[in-house]
């Protein structure tokens, strides 16, 4: 397929216009949800960026973290994850689990809600 | 008549009742809220009453039911006239909706002059007094709301810490998602929450935004529907959640202020001594609730029943609290 615009030229195009032309335009309840929605074409812009090594960073780690990972899907090690959170067998005390899951809320939040306070205190310790 | 054209018609004539014939509704004009709850600003001619009001409604067949948490707006009237006389800020209830009024469902109360929108209360120059005098304050009104009785008005429910870790578990199971810093926080919370405390009335809900605060500080405590029978710590460490805090961390309670102080008004205001650290527990619940409450928001996009752009957008907002319980887990291992 051809990529000239390429998706993420194309959402930015759709941002360029909810801001700069639409939102002007608007008042009240529209005026909310177009600033909603323009924030939520610049998380679709991260998201496209940032997804593919997010997800192969995320994969490595539970690989590192968890036991018989071999030919497990990132989906798979994530609930084998959850069953041993549950049950006790990973808790708060271990340094390997809390850093994963450091580093993965990090990534997440990153595309999410970049100026999210607790992301800077994350990431000041 | 259209159907605005009827529903002022009747508001006026529920307000003649309330204030005699020489007054008319100038205008009602709607404010905010969701589908289940309508807020409205009146204006008032003549003489003997008051040039504007709020009106609080659910329209008819939108009142909160028997298996919601929301305790229905005649007894958050109710509540709101029982904390006026135990001398907490809140606004004057002038009115509640009769069925037979055909209004819905609500009351009428007193506008109180102020701001509630976070952000401006924590930036602007002109609350600078405000948010110096919001920790005690919010620390004397908390110690009144905890002494009411409200064993008369129906459908308060009681719901401690502990309970409310389950609750948001089973809402957290049902959604389906994995999300590992999740069942962390939960198990965490199970394994090390406080020693119940002997529930009283909470206000459930109590953080900016639900506040009307004027330049001298806290002016009224409103939106009471999530009142329940419960842990006094728990209205405090809502009010610490760092999603509540509106971007500024550093400061723990709401953003504006330490919590210390708030302690101490509350103590001193007959309320029991607690100390900073035994919040902690309650601010991580108000994290974890928060996020499952963002779910659950988004669900109702992803299931079809809201198909507006913000409910989508708010399942994006759930990392914010995954980052804030990764943060607070992590104080917990040097605890």
């Amino acid at each position: 397929m051809h990529d000239q615009p390429s998706v993420s030229e194309l959402v930015q195009a759709v941002k360029n216009f909810v801001d700069h032309s639409a939102m002007p335009e608007l008042k009240g309840r529209a005026a909310f949800h177009a600033r909603v929605a323009s924030n939520v074409l610049a998380t679709i812009l991260r998201d496209l960026d940032a997804r593919d090594a997010n997800d192969a960073a995320e994969y490595e780690r539970l690989k590192a973290l968890l036991p018989d990972s071999d030919g497990k899907s990132r989906q798979a090690l994530n609930e084998e994850l959850q069953g041993r959170i549950r049950s006790g067998e990973l808790t708060i005390e271990s340094a390997a689990l809390m850093e994963h899951l450091k580093k993965t809320a990090i990534a997440q939040l990153k595309v999410d809600q970049p100026k999210y306070s607790g992301l800077a205190t994350a990431i000041e310790d | 008549m259209s159907e605005k054209q009827e529903f002022d018609s009747r508001l006026q004539a529920v307000l003649r009742r309330v204030y005699g014939e020489q007054i008319a509704l100038a205008s009602a004009n709607r404010l905010s809220g969701g589908a289940s709850q309508e807020t409205w600003l009146l204006t008032l001619n003549g003489t003997g009453a008051p040039e504007t009001l709020i009106l609080r409604r659910a329209p008819e067949g939108m009142e909160a039911t028997d298996d919601s948490r929301a305790i229905g707006l005649p007894n958050e009237a109710r509540l709101i006239r029982k904390a006026a006389a135990a001398g907490v800020a809140v606004p004057e209830v002038v009115h509640v909706l009769e069925p037979d009024e055909g209004v819905g469902e609500g009351f009428i109360m007193s506008r109180v002059e102020g701001e509630t929108i976070a952000r401006r209360i924590l930036r602007n120059d002109e609350y600078a007094k405000a948010r110096e005098n919001l920790p005690a304050q919010c620390g004397r009104a908390l110690a009144g709301i905890h002494r009411i009785d409200g064993s008369d008005v129906p459908r308060i429910r009681k719901s401690t810490g502990l309970a409310q870790v389950e609750q948001y578990e089973q809402t957290y199971q049902e959604i389906g998602v994995c999300r590992p810093i999740f069942d962390l926080a939960i198990v965490w919370l199970k394994e090390n929450a406080p020693k119940p405390l002997e529930p009283m009335l909470v206000h459930g809900d109590f953080r900016l935004g639900n506040i009307m605060v004027d330049k001298q500080g806290l002016a009224a405590v409103l939106d009471w529907e999530l009142a329940h029978y419960g842990d006094p710590r728990e209205d405090i460490g809502w009010m610490c959640t760092n999603s509540w805090r509106f971007g500024q961390s550093e400061k723990r309670l709401g953003g504006f202020g330490d919590v210390e102080p708030l302690l101490d008004a509350y103590a001193a205001a007959g309320g029991a001594e607690f100390t900073p650290r035994d919040i902690d527990w309650w601010d991580m619940l108000g994290s974890m609730k928060w996020g499952i409450m963002c779910m659950g928001m988004y669900e109702t996009f992803r299931s079809g029943a809201d198909a507006s752009v913000e409910r989508a957008a708010i399942g994006r907002r759930v990392s914010e609290t995954e980052m804030d319980l990764v943060n607070l887990l992590e104080g917990q291992r040097y605890a």
